[in-house]
């Protein structure tokens, strides 16, 4: 009866969403929340973890698919598995340890004890549950969980297509963005963290939004030195663009010049990393391998925004995790070369540090402004919120609709996936 | 070594206390030319995440030197960073010191921090762990290295437009 009831109260999705504008609904409508959580979380692949944090058997890290709490193993054959964090006899948490490695998880409450696998070991005094109780019915709920590159999806959905027919064209821009291992792999480095007063679109529309890069991160900007001041004016140079990936995702190329890592080695090194260059030399490295990390270092040239979480952003990854309608967690995630020189990670960490998260020369910024929107759409309900930007000359592109580097044809190919899946 | 009963110390606790006190009333009232000039120039300024004690290895919320310190100043001051123009407002209290140790003209102190931040009419409440690295000079205390360690620092946190 509630269900239906709240049901009714859902917008029309084709009422909220337009080629060219959105509705204020979008942002603060709790029913649609809500119904964004059932239609999208619970149906699409929801990135969840890159393999190097959960690197051995028994390795596991806790993550959120939409507003369920999961946790992350591997399993003692090296399987990835993502399950509910909730005992299945009278669901408490079965773990509180943000990562670490254990040999199973046993249920603080009543002791039922799981394998890494999510099955059922055991539980303390089985005899009153009589012959008919079976332990097999009796595991820890678990997603469909599969991988490309390291990086870990999970989905409630078993109808859902595989993960590389969702992914499409994406996972060349992947490959791409991995090349930043400079021959290593890939290795999380660790993780910013900070909550939102914000809807989540608002986040996931903003890393397709080159637009607002000069006038949100001036101070970013003038923080550095001339050359690397230049790399970074994309906007002026304008030889990026926007391109819709399909199913969501987007890539925005900002820097085409760095969209190969492994391309243009002999391209001179730029000052800020003459330094490093000569500590690695120092190292005993060979010159094509220096100017190989040190062009890793500085990271790939473009983002890549996924529907509906994730997203690949220069040298970092980028995760959302919605609360509530006005209230979304991110995650800045620094990423460096598994095995790679210190320095070279060291570099990479100092560059992280100096634009994301809650200290950073850029994310404060980028904060305040989201915050800016929801409390914007306090008033003015009936206007629409623009998306129309570079509709002008947008072109045919490899995979999709290809527009000016500050076109908004991100947001336009994340809300054509929204309204998709909304309708569904 | 000094312990932290050692009445002895009391005029070296007060006199970091003092210091320290100082330091505090810079931040809330953001006279951050006069903060700068409370460094040696081969201090770092850390804000770490979790328990780590190698900064240098780690992924910090910032791990400033002197350029970075006064990059992160400049920025606070030209007005063109959103968040912090105008900045939250704070106001700290800075308590429970002890005397770490004292090691020839190095004097390692520890306090604890809360602060309370008002932006946009709400309220955000912050606690962290101090820990100074403070050189004595003839001109006084320079600060070597200043670690805050946020309670919750491995937590989700929200982004600060002013300094621990
Ligand atoms: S709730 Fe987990 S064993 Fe009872
Ligand atoms: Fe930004």
């Amino acid at each position: 009866m509630t269900i239906d009831n709240r049901i009714d109260l859902v917008p029309e999705p084709d009422e909220l969403v337009f080629k060219d504008h959105i509705r204020t609904p979008m942002y603060d409508d709790s029913a649609l929340f809500d119904a964004e959580m059932e239609r999208i979380f619970k149906k699409t692949w929801v990135w969840v973890a890159h393999e190097s944090e959960i690197p051995d058997k028994g390795s596991f890290k806790l993550s959120q698919v939409g507003r369920d709490p999961v946790i992350v193993v591997r399993d003692r054959k090296g399987k990835i598995h993502v399950m509910i964090n909730r005992c299945r006899h009278r669901a408490a948490t079965v773990c509180e340890v943000k990562q670490g490695k254990t040999a199973s998880f046993q249920c603080p409450y009543h002791g039922w004890g799981y394998a890494l696998d999510g099955s059922l070991r055991a539980l303390p005094y089985p005899e009153q549950y009589g012959d008919d109780f079976d332990k097999a019915q009796h595991g820890l709920l678990k997603l469909r969980t599969e991988a490309y590159a390291g990086m870990i999806f999970a989905t409630f959905d078993e109808q859902a297509e595989p993960l590389l027919d969702f992914l499409g064209p994406v996972t060349h821009w992947i490959d791409l963005f991995m090349k930043q291992g400079a021959g290593y792999p890939v290795k999380v480095l660790g993780e910013h963290q900070f909550s939102v007063p914000m809807n989540w679109k608002i986040q996931l529309e903003n890393t397709t939004d080159a637009y607002h890069f000069p006038v949100v991160h001036k101070s970013f900007l003038q923080s550095l030195d001339d050359e690397t001041e230049a790399v970074f004016s994309f906007l002026e140079q304008g030889k990026g663009y926007v391109e819709d990936l399909g199913n969501g995702h987007s890539v925005m190329v900002m820097i085409p010049e760095l969209v190969d890592l492994e391309e243009n080695l002999d391209a001179p090194i730029p000052e800020r990393f003459q330094t490093l260059a000569q500590e690695l030399r120092d190292e005993g490295h060979d010159e094509a391998q220096v100017r190989r990390i040190v062009r890793a270092v500085g990271g790939a040239g473009f983002n890549l925004n996924l529907f509906p979480n994730v997203s690949f952003s220069l040298a970092f990854f980028r995760v959302l995790t919605p609360v509530s309608v006005d209230h979304t967690d991110i995650r800045h995630i620094a990423i460096g070369m598994d095995g790679g020189p210190d320095a070279a990670n060291r570099a990479r960490l100092r560059l992280h540090e100096h634009f994301q998260g809650p200290m950073g020369f850029g994310s404060p910024d980028d904060a305040e402004v989201w915050e800016r929107i929801q409390r914007g759409i306090q008033g003015g309900a009936e206007l629409p919120i623009l998306i129309n930007r570079g509709l002008e000359d947008e072109q045919p592109g490899e995979a999709g609709p290809r527009g000016h580097i500050s076109a908004e044809t991100g947001m336009r190919a994340a809300y054509d996936m929204w309204k998709r899946m909304m309708q569904a | 070594m000094n312990t932290p009963t050692d009445t002895r110390s009391d005029s070296l606790l007060w006199q970091a206390q003092a210091f320290i006190w100082a330091e505090a009333d810079m931040l809330d009232h953001r006279d951050y030319e006069a903060w700068l000039a409370l460094w040696s120039d081969d201090g770092f300024y850390t804000l770490p995440i979790g328990d780590t004690q190698d900064f240098d290895d780690a992924l910090n919320l910032c791990h400033d030197d002197a350029h970075m310190r006064r990059e992160r100043i400049t920025r606070f001051q030209q007005g063109f960073s959103i968040s912090s123009a105008p900045p939250a407002r704070t106001v700290r209290t800075l308590s429970r010191f002890v005397i770490e140790s004292v090691d020839g003209d190095d004097v390692r102190v520890r306090c604890a921090e809360h602060l309370i931040e008002d932006k946009f009419g709400r309220q955000r409440i912050w606690a962290a762990d101090l820990t100074y690295t403070l050189i004595v000079t003839p001109g006084g205390f320079k600060i070597r290295h200043k670690v805050a360690r946020l309670l919750n620092s491995d937590g989700m946190l929200n982004s600060f437009s002013y300094l621990f």
